[in-house]
């Protein structure tokens, strides 16, 4: 054997890849499943914490930002690991599944709120007078008239973080989720080949490119439309 | 004095221990325009801006069309729709056309429907000259016509007082013109004007009074011919030579 069909047979091994395509597929699509909970789920909650925090009610604030620093500043790994392991010691038990969304729904929401944060607090101050002026609520000025200016800046950071936490997906792997990449480490396992892996990571490819190439044109849109 | 549209008693106001008002009273009747001059810092834009609570003054009364504004559970949303204010920087929402500016409080504040807050908001922006603006962004006009969609915006809600803070001092000299000319225009439909501007010559020509302000007092008021030949105190005379040279 030629070294370079060492190489095909090691990371591209036709038989290998057709045996264990359905696995392959069927680790996608939850791990497309999950992502997608995770970043409607995880903008929408942070961007009720945003909101949430612009009333400015002291003890709520302490807590959102409490929470929020917390998310961001522990490793994903490990808050999926104190909830898979700890939790049902006293007495909560829930699936890997539930668990990988709860996890990365909170640190999504926590990055996100700080980038809505930022981004209703980027907005002048006049935008919020000129609506108070003419009668508007604060609620119907920070729904009507901020958030809308807020959330066109945000959006490029937002795309950004979202992709970036999405790819966490792959940590449900130590908790024994059925995506992708726990579908390809267990197939390469059996097969004692790495076409598995390989295949893993085409799919991650096919998952994120798209989603990068997204972000990108959303990004460009709206920093062209703002100019 | 008919009743005054707008009174103002011993108000005063402080950022920290900064004085900024200290015991303004001011009574303006309806249909007159009050100008409202004196040097950066003494006072004028942070009196405006109590005069519908986007200040909160820390003592004294504000009454507007005999209704008080400062008294404890005063309805401000309902208080703020009868009192117009614009802005020197014009603060025109980007994010929504000349005419979706002004719908905007005529639909989540009054309620109208969509329809009928589009008929107002045309009538609005056709006072100002704006009609076949009302579909473009405000970053598609001119300083002057963002100013006058910002008048249009205030004047759909139909105010009993407009305030204007320093309406044309964001504008370049030619744009405006065309902003005073609709203030001129609002003058002479009656409209009650609490304006602070640098503005003299349109002081001179249009406004039935004129208040000077330093220090966070009321220096001295009167008719704007008189107050200009012959102004009474020196800051006053100082202020004059100032902005007429």
């Amino acid at each position: 054997m030629t070294q370079y069909e060492r190489f095909l047979d090691t990371f591209f091994n036709p038989a290998v890849m057709a045996k264990y395509l359905p696995n392959i597929v069927e680790g996608l699509l939850v791990t497309c499943q999950i992502a997608i909970l995770v970043v409607v789920s995880g903008i929408l909650f942070g961007l009720a914490l945003a909101l949430l925090r612009s009333y400015r009610w002291t003890p709520v604030n302490l807590f959102i930002i409490f929470f929020v620093d917390m998310c961001r500043a522990l490793p994903p790994l490990v808050l999926i690991l104190i909830l898979y392991f700890g939790l049902p010691n006293v007495g909560l038990t829930m699936s890997g599944y539930v668990v990988l969304w709860l996890v990365l729904t909170c640190v999504l929401a926590a990055f996100s709120e700080e980038i809505f944060w930022a981004g209703i607090l980027s907005v002048d101050k006049g935008q919020w007078m000129a609506s108070r002026s003419t009668g508007m609520s604060y609620t119907q000025t920070l729904l009507n008239v901020v958030l809308p200016q807020a959330i066109r800046m945000t959006i490029p950071p937002l795309t950004n973080r979202t992709i970036a936490i999405t790819k966490n997906t792959a940590l449900g792997m130590v908790i024994g989720v059925d995506e992708l990449l726990n579908e390809a480490t267990t197939a390469q396992a059996f097969s004692g080949n790495a076409t598995p892996l390989m295949m893993g990571a085409i799919a991650y490819l096919m998952l994120f490119v798209p989603v990068v190439y997204l972000g990108r044109y959303i990004e460009h849109r709206f920093a062209w439309r703002k100019a | 004095m008919t009743q005054p549209i707008l009174s103002v008693r011993n108000l005063h106001m402080s950022y920290g221990k900064l004085e900024v008002l200290r015991g303004i009273d001011i009574d303006v009747a309806p249909s007159e325009l009050v100008f409202v001059i004196g040097p950066s810092g003494s006072g004028k834009s942070t009196l405006l801006r109590c005069c519908n609570r986007l200040e909160e003054p820390d003592s004294g009364e504000i009454i507007v069309d005999g209704t008080s504004i400062t008294a404890r559970g005063a309805d401000l949303n309902t208080i703020r729709r009868g009192i117009g204010m614009v802005f020197q920087s014009f603060n025109l929402y980007p994010h929504l056309t000349a005419g979706g500016n002004v719908m905007l409080a005529l639909r989540k504040v009054l309620r109208k429907p969509k329809a009928e807050a589009r008929l107002i908001a045309e009538a609005a922006l056709e006072r100002v000259g704006l009609a076949d603006k009302i579909d473009n962004y405000p970053n598609q006009l001119s300083g002057g016509q963002q100013q006058r969609a910002a008048i249009a915006r205030a004047l759909a809600l139909e105010p009993k007082i407009m305030l204007f803070d320093e309406p044309t001092s964001a504008l370049d000299p030619e744009l405006v013109g065309d902003v005073l000319n609709v203030m001129a225009e609002l003058k002479e439909a009656g409209m009650t004007m609490v304006v602070v501007s640098h503005e003299m010559r349109f002081a001179k020509a249009a406004a039935d009074r004129v208040i000077f302000m330093d220090g966070g007092v009321i220096v001295e008021q009167g008719a704007p011919a008189g107050l200009f030949a012959n102004p009474q105190h020196q800051r006053t005379r100082d202020f004059v030579r100032q902005v007429e040279h």
